[in-house]
């Protein structure tokens, strides 16, 4: 059964203003996409993209301006309406219902296919049999979402949107969580859809902008500060365009510095939350003023050695040598006055408190300090002090610093952590995946603020999975695999190429 | 946005909110025939007449106002504390025991001495579910329940065994209950001709004393930010199962010097049915009160106002007390609804620049 719509020719948005307290979310904004065209939404977060869509996608009314499709005005009051116009949105939150079949998430959404007592499932069959071959979109309806890894699942998504009819794809930042060679794929499909319907596609990728769209809008603060023809821009005017300055990511060109032994990692085995042994027998040794960077596909065991490096996570045998202290199975608060920092992995839940203010979280670690309390009656003033020097110091964007901490964007909660860590003095500094998921002005910021650590003398073991970072900014570079430390390398003699034959589990490189 | 018009935005909410509620309740007093004004008029205002009934209204609202400040705690400290009202009766038990034992003592040193053993008996019995949970993970919400059934069954064995009245035993009538204690742990009734008692201040003092806990000291903060985020307070080096069984305990000294201060104020002797369910409605107060002590104050108020009133409609329109839990109850569901609302920023934002726009036009024509 052939399932025929109205072809949408070209999709405008005029004038669109939208506000929410404190920030005016969208500032009379002008978009337009015609038939077969890609336009590529870019910007920094925060700056109004994924509000944007939302509107268009009609999960929120704007204030003013108003959305033509053929020319046509439209109004929609929910989803369905925009659904029923034919637009659909992949959003970077898959939402599958896990237990259940490909198929069975797919004939949630499609209404044709239920009546009062009987869902028709072998007409959703053919739907996803019928869209899968006219996009060259293959998924096996029977497997369980479950079972299928991120890629797969987004490729669940967009078949979804698809089968419900959509003419219009809007993708929210759609490989911000695959892998490089899921990434490519997704790129060449893409360009192959492209034939049949228009895509807005939300990125801070400026190489996946460059690949795939024909057209380009940026947004800087809710306001379109940029418009034209991707082909006739480089990435990195692109770039420039996003931030408002020229962005250039900081290297790490200083000369080795040999510091006293700051970190040292004796031996240890750490169990996981499921109980096998994340860290086998692990060995790492890290001096004062270096950064070294830990590279691997995570799911390694980083996230088990950052947390029992903290306390957090009990050390079943094993040294780990704190200038010369042995720190393992101590409180979290006895290694954080030892003068341990720690931007931890999962910024919005454990970085941070979401629901306390600002200033409240700029003390977490500090409230018994003198400085902030005095017989444990806290100081306001000198809470407020601290806080409106580091906001500014920091650069971090909040309309004051009462604001609820997890209402703020990824890059400034990262700011806020960053903050925080840095202005306790630490001795050393454990970063995990500090740049992960911000844009290219944040990373830049934050970047610079390890390295100015570094050159402080203070020693930095930065966990990530981003290559480039590690490769930017290490002086040394270990390679965690299976819980173990594959190889440290020094920095001239690490690149992608070496660093991934090591991630892969292949000790010795030579050999291939 | 001014402060004046955020409060004035929650405050019209608010009385909305309750204005949807006697609505809602109008039809279930229609249904038993009820004269819906007249109740209503009877519940919020008849009690306020007289200074005998505004004072029987303070009086039920000082144990409303501590066991709800104690829940509070435990609340924001992130475990919820259903077991007040066993908390409570083990207060009154320990109080008993105190100005039993040593009746003879002046009350400059018994008083507080019986108040300080209605707190620790209440803590210690908060402790249990504290340490449950802190140690294995026990769900507070069964080992509370559970523990008030044992309470309950506790009380009243001492009531009628260790504790029984001497005099009951002689009349033989076996009333189960204390015997009268002794005048030195009497609260004074300042108010002639009521059974206003001091233990008012000593519910004021508490919500102040929480207060200053919670939000200015260091303390607070560390059990707001354990409420609120365990993992992040974890992160922060905040021993968060430590603050866990604290809260508990804080939790569990109040409800026990809630009974301490009722045994002491207004019956002066342990009886059975003494914790009138203020264990349970605690919950709602501090609930109602947005768990904050500026709140929990006027919201204690608001159901004493209730319990009298009910009572009122009762013997002057005929309506049965009962009705007006069953109003209680809606009052409740409404406002916790209402919650969402007011926790929506947008909405806010919105009224904000009607409100602007609105004063704007108003200042033009006046102009």
């Amino acid at each position: 059964m052939e399932l025929t719509y109205p072809k949408i020719t070209s999709l405008r948005m005029e004038h669109i203003t939208k506000r929410f307290p404190g920030v005016l979310a969208s500032d009379d904004i002008n978009l337009s996409v015609k038939e077969g065209e890609v336009l590529a939404l870019v910007g920094e977060n925060g700056a109004g993209k994924t509000t944007l869509m939302n509107i268009l996608m009609g999960l929120y009314q704007p204030d003013e301006g108003r959305i033509l499709i053929n020319n046509q005005e439209v109004r929609f009051k929910s989803p369905n309406d925009a659904f029923a116009a034919g637009l659909g949105m992949v959003h970077q939150q898959y939402m599958l219902v896990p237990n259940m079949t490909v198929l069975e998430n797919i004939a949630l959404g499609f209404k044709q296919a239920w009546s009062a007592f009987k869902l028709d499932l072998s007409m959703v069959r053919d739907r996803i049999a019928e869209v899968s071959k006219k996009y060259g979109l293959f998924v096996d309806p029977d497997a369980y979402i479950w079972q299928l890894s991120v890629g797969e699942q987004q490729r669940v998504e967009l078949v979804k949107t698809l089968c419900l009819g959509a003419r219009f794809l809007i993708l929210d930042e759609p490989t911000s969580a695959l892998t490089p060679q899921e990434t490519d794929e997704l790129i060449i499909l893409l360009k192959k859809m492209s034939s049949e319907l228009s895509i807005i596609f939300i990125s801070h990728k400026l190489q996946e902008v460059k690949d795939l769209s024909d057209k380009i809008v940026i947004l800087r603060h809710g306001a379109v500060v940029f418009e034209g023809n991707t082909h006739e821009h480089s990435p990195s005017d692109i770039a420039a365009l996003m931030t408002g300055h020229e962005v250039e990511l900081p290297l790490n060109e200083e000369p080795p510095c040999e510091g006293e032994t700051a970190l040292d990692i004796k031996n240890i085995n750490v169990k996981s939350d499921r109980g096998f042994l994340a860290l086998k027998g692990l060995n790492l040794t890290i001096r004062s003023g270096e950064i070294v960077g830990l590279a691997g596909v995570s799911g390694n065991g980083q996230r088990e050695l950052a947390e029992a490096i903290n306390g957090l996570r009990k050390v079943e045998s094993g040294e780990i040598l704190f200038f010369g202290e042995n720190i393992a199975n101590r409180s979290p608060q006895y290694v954080i006055e030892s003068g341990m920092g720690y931007i931890p992995e999962e910024r919005n839940t454990e970085g941070i408190v979401p629901a306390f203010t600002l200033k409240e979280n700029l003390i977490l670690k500090d409230t018994e300090r003198k400085e902030f309390s005095n017989h444990s009656f806290l100081k306001n003033k000198s809470i407020e002090q601290n806080a409106n020097d580091l906001r500014v110091k920091f650069d971090i964007r909040s309309p004051n610093i009462n604001v609820a901490a997890g209402s703020l964007s990824g890059g400034n909660i990262q700011k806020v952590i960053l903050a925080r860590e840095l202005s306790r003095n630490p001795k050393f500094l454990i970063a995990v995946y500090p740049i992960r998921g911000l844009d290219l002005g944040a990373a830049e910021f934050i970047h610079k603020q390890l390295l100015e650590k570094r050159r402080e003398g203070i020693g930095i073991l930065l966990i990530s999975e981003e290559l480039d970072e590690i490769l930017d900014l290490s002086d040394r570079v270990a390679v965690i695999f299976k819980g173990q430390i594959q190889k440290v390398l020094e920095r001239k003699d690490a690149n992608r190429r070496s660093l991934g034959i090591l991630m892969a589990g292949v000790k010795d490189d030579q050999a291939i | 946005m001014t402060k004046q018009f955020r409060l004035f935005y929650k405050a019209t909410i608010i009385l909305l909110a309750i204005l949807a509620a006697m609505l809602i309740g109008s039809v279930i007093l229609l249904t038993i025939g009820a004269n819906v004004f007249r109740t209503y008029t009877v519940i919020l205002f008849e009690p306020l007449k007289t200074t005998l009934q505004l004072s029987e209204v303070l009086l039920r609202a000082i144990p409303l106002t501590i066991i709800a400040l104690g829940i509070s705690v435990a609340y924001r400290s992130g475990i919820i504390n259903i077991g007040a009202e066993g908390q409570m009766l083990m207060g009154i038990l320990g109080t008993t025991a105190v100005a039993l034992s040593f009746p003879e003592l002046p009350k400059v040193v018994l008083l507080p001495m019986a108040v300080i053993a209605g707190g620790i008996a209440g803590g210690a019995y908060g402790f249990i579910p504290g340490i449950l949970k802190a140690k294995l993970h026990v769900s507070e919400l069964l080992s509370t329940v559970m523990l008030n059934y044992i309470a309950a069954q506790f009380y009243t064995f001492m009531l009628r065994g260790p504790m029984l009245d001497p005099a009951e035993k002689i009349s033989g009538t076996g009333t189960p209950q204390s015997m009268r204690l002794t005048r030195s742990i009497w609260l004074d009734r300042f108010l002639p001709g009521t059974r206003l008692h001091t233990g008012i201040f000593f519910a004021l003092f508490l919500a102040l004393l929480i207060y200053l806990l919670l939000w200015k000291t260091s303390y607070g903060y560390k059990m707001r930010a354990a409420g609120a985020s365990s993992r992040a307070a974890r992160y922060g080096g905040i021993n968060v199962t430590w603050y866990l069984v604290i809260a508990m305990v804080i939790s569990g000294m109040f409800a026990g010097m809630a009974g301490a201060v009722e045994i002491a104020g207004v019956h002066r002797r342990a009886i059975e049915g003494m914790t009138s369910g203020y264990g349970f409605s605690g919950i709602v107060v501090a609930l109602f009160g947005g768990l904050h002590p500026a709140g929990i104050v006027p919201a204690s108020f608001f159901f004493g106002l209730l319990i009298i009133g009910a009572d009122m409609t009762q013997r002057l329109v005929g309506v049965p007390a009962n009705m007006v839990n069953v109003l209680q109850g809606i009052i409740i569901l409404v406002i916790v609804s209402t919650k969402m609302i007011l926790a929506d920023p947008y909405l806010m934002e919105n009224m904000w620049r009607k409100y602007q726009s609105l004063t704007k036009k108003t200042k033009e024509v006046e102009a």
